[in-house]
């Protein structure tokens, strides 16, 4: 494939699909080993009441708005799940489905009482995203990318999503230690001085922050899947955590390169001539990532390794 | 973690006494799950280089004192003093070994991994681990005489070499005082043996040791004290004036037959 | 309206549908209650997401074999077998690999469910699939439903709360006590399958009316609201039961009353209403209760505590125990008692004195066991029992050890 074709048409699609990747693959290993896992699930699903409501307020479709109604909704799903949590004596996966599908039937709900048809503001949007369209206009090619007239043209997505990664990025390079520590042994890290609550808290946050910065590119399927997939094979493949994260990060990339390649060409090889969601391939594709490491993965089995 | 408390007593203690400075002071100390309390206005002080069993029937707040006065749990009320200051100031003192099964040993990482998390503090957030800290490491792993075990992942060790790690990492802290809930719990002998001489070496070097224990036999010949504890405490002090068949029937009732005191060493 | 709704006047297929709601939240109120007592609520979360691809592969095939694709029962049938297969992945993932359940529901949803979009793309791109509608199956949608659907639906509903009802003894007993009921000659995996089976059931006939995302709401609320009410197994699944029925038939008849209101939110809303209000206001369990009954109890330990510190001489180390003690005029605002409080504290210390001679009376040890530093010495003994322990009150103490 020639880069006339490429750059415009695949590059940054394919680049905004891997920022996501990581930047949930990465708190997710930590979620994953602290059995937190449907976290990003619950998230994913207050996504959409946060942006009803957003445009209601607004009255707009714009990002930012959207954006921010979104991760007010996942503070708020968060802090609802952990009260009912505690005040209800309820265990956590219970108390997490009574809040995100009251959450979730609130903005169906409130979609459906507004005049909203007309804008494009859709579930599907919500639930698939919308990579493919994610494209860089003003490219020609390979050159493109060191011509700045060119580069000023670039999805506003790309921006976000990698200025997201950088954070998650930071935020666990930064605060490795506690939260290896906290996960691992909370009394130990509680007797240490370590604030545990505020380390989980923040680590949910994070997550929230990761999750609504890939929902708006690439919608909630492929959130809730590299939150779990990469890091779960990740877990298969290592007895190490530092590799753990290595691997969650590889099989995320993997997952969002393969998956998007698959969904644009995968049908054309097939003889077929529409490509297929590229949010939903992704998802695919970590999944058959997580079936081999769960059949061939070196660390698989229980603790006898 | 149980829910313990709604509300938390404001913490503040009486002024115009004096501080006491022993390595922690507990002060009308009560716990409850729900409505019952497991721990009911206990008072202790442990001795600066003593080494104290608290030793009690199933279910007597044992683990629970230990947590409450450590900040994991929650108390309904009561204060805690460690060297005469309060506990946040002087948590860089103390080391504490929690129970074995309150952790996931499924957790990918190393032995040597786990022993230097004792060693946080000196590390901070960001400073790379260098030589002279995996070397520290190494010397705790040896003192419990596991330092050949240091690349392995914990999930494969056994029991005993769990609670060695454990203590070890406790080591690396190089606290003044050492918390230990339940460390002989379903440990070999041999592990038994390395840890008791570990706590008599810490002991020897002025440090405090504190224990949660369950086995009357040996009470005797590990400890210089003994706090005994059913709900409220019973008795405290050395294993001579404490350790009586009085005070282990006010505590136990029943549940320590006749035949057992006779082959427990207690003090006349 | 509304009034016209609720009873039932709003036409055939509304009532049907109505009917058909009250079954399945009854349904999936009793079989919820299982998989929330076993703490594997959210496996419903995997079941429905799974059923996903199971829908276009139903449709794919049906076009392909002629049809027209949006046969309803034909599109169950295929979301059936994929939730089925999710299902199977969940446990073969738990069993086979170290992952927690957590993680391999959250992996199975997301997978299956990423599948599925990548399905309906498929869909949308056949001349058939123009305008399948599949995606009324996503949210539920009970509007313009055909005759043969709403039919579906009611006898679906029908159909699984008979086999909830017949087949929940079994089911109570592994969920009430695991090893009492592989005692008994249980089965556990047996009846695992068959409460599993049941999940996917509800599921399915749910999928038309509240859709695949919701359906989860219908399962796992009923029964969390029924546990703040009462404590017993055999009364909670019944009791979440009739939430679930109320709260889908409420829902239904709300939904059938005017445009614009979607049928599944409006029932998990209807559920949330009753959750909410038993959160906080039931008698026992409920938060409002709770916070009254532990602000009273704590205030009683600082109490009893200040009084017995008084009684022994010893200094009290809590300001709040003085102010308590202060308020209750049991002391000085620093602490020294009054003459109310010494004889308030005389008599703790008579309790805790009573109690300890108790404790150390082997063959009281079963009252003994309840000491707890709260608890009335009188509500343990009887008075006979009591005048026995006074009169080792003044006895010298050597006659107690």
């Amino acid at each position: 494939m020639s880069g006339a074709e490429f750059v415009p048409l695949s590059l940054t699609p394919i680049l905004i699909g891997v920022f996501a990747a990581i930047a949930c693959a990465l708190p997710g290993n930590f979620l994953v080993l602290r059995r937190q896992a449907l976290i990003g699930d619950a998230i994913s699903h207050v996504v959409l009441p946060g942006i009803v409501v957003a445009f209601l307020i607004t009255g707009t479709v714009s990002t930012w708005p959207m954006m921010i109604g979104a991760a007010a909704a996942a503070l708020l799903a968060v802090l609802l799940i952990e009260a009912i949590r505690r005040l209800g004596g309820i265990e956590p996966g219970a108390a997490m489905g009574v809040v995100f599908t009251t959450m979730f039937a609130g903005g169906v709900l409130l979609l459906e009482r507004s005049d909203t048809s007309t804008v494009h503001l859709d579930v599907e949007h919500a639930l698939m995203g919308n990579l493919e369209s994610l494209i860089w206009l003003d490219a020609f090619g390979w050159g493109s990318l060191l011509d700045p007239e060119a580069l000023a043209g670039l999805p506003p997505e790309l921006f976000r999503m990698g200025l997201s990664m950088i954070g998650v990025i930071a935020f666990v390079w930064l605060f490795w230690r506690p939260l290896k520590i906290s996960t691992f042994d909370e009394g130990f890290a509680q007797v240490m001085g370590m604030r545990t609550n505020l380390i989980g808290m923040s680590l949910v946050a994070v997550s929230a922050l990761a999750a609504v910065a890939a929902f708006d590119a690439v919608g909630s399927i492929i959130v809730i899947a590299m939150f779990i997939c990469p890091p779960a094979a990740a877990r298969l493949m290592t007895n190490r955590l530092a590799a753990q994260v290595g691997w969650s990060v590889i099989f995320a990339t993997l997952s969002a390169v393969l998956g998007y390649v698959l969904a644009g060409y995968g049908p054309l090889w097939l003889g077929a001539e529409d490509s297929v969601s590229a949010a939903g391939m992704i998802a695919t594709v970590s999944g058959i990532v997580l079936g081999l490491a769960a059949v061939f993965g070196p660390a698989r089995g229980g603790t006898q390794g | 973690m149980k829910r313990i408390a709604l509300a938390s007593t404001d913490g503040q203690t009486m002024t115009g006494e004096a501080p006491d400075q022993s390595p922690i002071a507990i002060r009308g100390m009560t716990v409850s799950y729900g409505q019952k309390p497991v721990v009911f206005s206990v008072d202790a002080t442990f001795p600066e280089g003593s080494m104290t069993a608290i030793i009690g029937p199933n279910g007597a707040g044992k683990s629970t004192l230990l947590k409450a006065s450590l900040g994991i749990l929650r108390p309904l009320s009561g204060t805690v003093t460690v060297f005469g200051q309060p506990l946040n100031s002087q948590r860089h003192r103390i080391a504490y070994v929690p129970q074995r099964a309150s952790v996931d040993w499924d957790f990918p990482t190393t032995v040597l991994d786990v022993v230097l998390m004792g060693l946080s503090r000196e590390l901070g957030l960001l400073r790379l681990v260098r030589p002279r800290h995996r070397d520290k490491a190494i010397e705790c792993l040896s003192r419990v005489g596991m330092a050949e075990f240091a690349d392995r992942q914990i999930g494969q060790l056994s029991g005993g070499q769990q609670q060695r790690v454990f203590l070890a990492r406790a080591l690396a802290q190089g606290a003044d005082l050492y918390l230990l809930d339940e460390p002989f719990a379903g440990v070999d002998a041999a592990t038994e043996k390395a840890i008791i001489a570990v706590l008599k070496t810490l002991k020897a070097e002025g440090k405090t040791v504190v224990s949660v224990h369950h086995d009357l036999s040996t009470v005797s010949d590990y400890f210089d004290r003994v706090l005994i504890l059913n709900t409220s405490k019973i008795a405290e002090g050395s294993v001579a004036d404490a350790f009586t068949e009085a005070n282990l029937q006010a505590a136990y009732g029943g549940r320590l037959a006749t035949a057992q005191v006779a082959g427990i060493p207690v003090a006349g | 309206m509304l009034w016209q709704a609720l009873t039932l006047q709003l036409g055939y297929n509304a009532t049907l549908v109505a009917i058909g709601a009250t079954l399945l939240g009854f349904a999936a109120g009793v079989t919820g209650t299982f998989l929330f007592l076993r703490r594997r609520s959210l496996v419903s979360d995997a079941i429905s997401h799974a059923t996903l691809p199971g829908v276009g592969l139903a449709f794919i095939v049906m076009v392909a074999l002629g049809g027209d694709g949006r046969s309803l029962a034909g599109l169950l049938t295929g979301s059936a077998v994929t939730a089925a297969l999710g299902l199977v992945a969940v446990q073969w993932l738990t069993r086979r690999t170290r992952l927690a359940e957590d993680s391999a529901i959250g992996a199975v949803l997301s997978v299956f469910f990423g599948l599925g979009v990548v399905l309906l793309t498929v869909i949308q791109t056949m001349e058939s699939g123009r305008q399948a509608g599949l995606d009324s199956l996503l949210l539920g949608s009970t509007a313009g439903m055909l005759r043969a659907d709403a039919l579906l639906i009611a006898a679906g509903g029908a159909l699984t709360l008979i086999l909830t009802l017949i087949l929940r003894r079994p089911m109570i007993m592994v969920a009430f006590d695991e090893d009492y009921a592989a005692a008994r000659g249980l089965n556990i995996r047996q009846v695992d399958l068959v409460t599993m089976g049941l999940v996917m059931a509800v599921t399915v006939v749910g999928l038309k009316v509240v859709g695949l995302i919701l359906i989860v709401a219908l399962l796992i609320i009923p029964p969390v609201t029924a546990r703040f009410w009462t404590d017993r197994t055999e009364r909670v699944w019944l009791l979440s039961g009739v939430i679930g029925g109320v709260s889908g038939f409420i829902g239904a008849a709300i939904s059938a009353s005017a445009p614009a209101l979607p049928t599944g939110p409006i029932i998990v809303l209807t559920g949330f209403s009753v959750f909410a209000a038993s959160l906080f206001l039931a008698p026992n369990r409920g938060v409002l209760a709770a916070i009254i009954r532990h602000v009273a109890f704590q205030r009683r330990v600082h109490v009893r505590q200040g009084l017995l510190a008084l009684a022994h001489g010893q200094p009290i180390y809590e300001r709040y125990t003085v102010r308590l003690l202060h308020r209750a005029g049991l002391s000085r605002p620093d602490g020294v008692a009054t003459e109310a409080g010494r004889a308030r504290a005389a008599k703790a210390l008579l309790d805790e004195k009573r109690w300890e001679i108790l404790r150390a009376m082997p063959d009281h040890e079963a009252a003994a066991a309840l000491y707890d530093g709260m608890r009335p010495i009188e509500t343990v003994v009887t008075s006979d029992q009591l005048a026995e322990i006074d009169t080792h009150l003044a006895a010298p103490q050597e006659v107690l050890a």
